[in-house]
């Protein structure tokens, strides 16, 4: 199978990296400051961006995750999708 | 439980093998401060951690198995498709000659990934100075 990438790909893949790199850094961080109103704000901002990036990337490109796989197509997209190490993203 | 994401935390894209490189890098995925002890510690040591540790100790864990993901990319990217020829002038026919091109968690010296790298006490303070021993040098 052949799994190169477009440019556009990439980057949206690039961009969902970023995202949720600052959601998991902010639940580190919420872990013990529970109460931080401004921190929760800051976590929710993201986190909705990044559910947003990876249900538009499955639509177009396949899913990242099994929360967004569901789809109504005839084939599996899940297992269709390159394996990560591969260095085609 | 956990979940996984089919994509790496952090891109690798490696165009030039190098058995060499890959022969120390390894040591981050299998080595006593590597990626696997990394997570092993926190996911073992979090059961005896106060409530709010506990959680944060299962976050940190659970990152450093993504971390894990992203050494073994590397690893495995720069041994990819080596002939024979490249295989012995890069001194890794003695990794070869056990696990082939497989990925296998050991240090760099060669030896294999064991639990003896990490502590796991039940005493908070002795298991976070010892985290901090393992994981702020290379973290």
């Amino acid at each position: 199978m052949n799994f190169k990438m477009s440019t556009e790909q990439e980057n949206m893949l690039h961009d969902i990296g970023v995202v949720d790199f600052v959601t998991v850094e902010m639940t580190q961080y919420l872990d013990t400051h529970p109460m931080d109103r401004e921190a929760i704000e800051y976590f929710n901002h993201y986190m909705r961006m990044k559910n947003q990036m990876m249900r538009d990337y499955a639509n177009k490109y396949g899913p990242l995750s099994l929360s967004v796989a569901d789809n109504s197509c005839k084939e599996w997209k899940w297992a269709l999708q390159p394996m990560p190490w591969e260095g085609v993203c | 439980m956990w979940n996984y994401e089919k994509r790496l935390q952090y891109p690798v894209k490696i165009t030039q093998p190098n058995a060499k490189l890959a022969q120390v890098i390894i040591t981050q995925f299998g080595g006593p401060d590597g990626e696997l002890s990394a997570s092993m510690r926190y996911l073992s040591q979090r059961y005896t951690m106060p409530f709010n540790v506990a959680g944060l100790l299962t976050d940190i864990g659970t990152e450093e198995l993504a971390h894990m993901e992203i050494i073994s990319a590397i690893v495995y990217q720069l041994t990819k498709d080596l002939s024979m020829d490249e295989i012995e002038s890069y001194g890794f026919d003695k990794y070869y000659v056990d696990h082939t091109l497989a990925l296998w968690p050991q240090a760099a010296s060669g030896i294999p990934f064991n639990s003896c790298f990490f502590q796991s006490k039940g005493d908070p303070i002795t298991d976070l100075t010892e985290d901090m021993a393992a994981d702020a040098a290379d973290a």
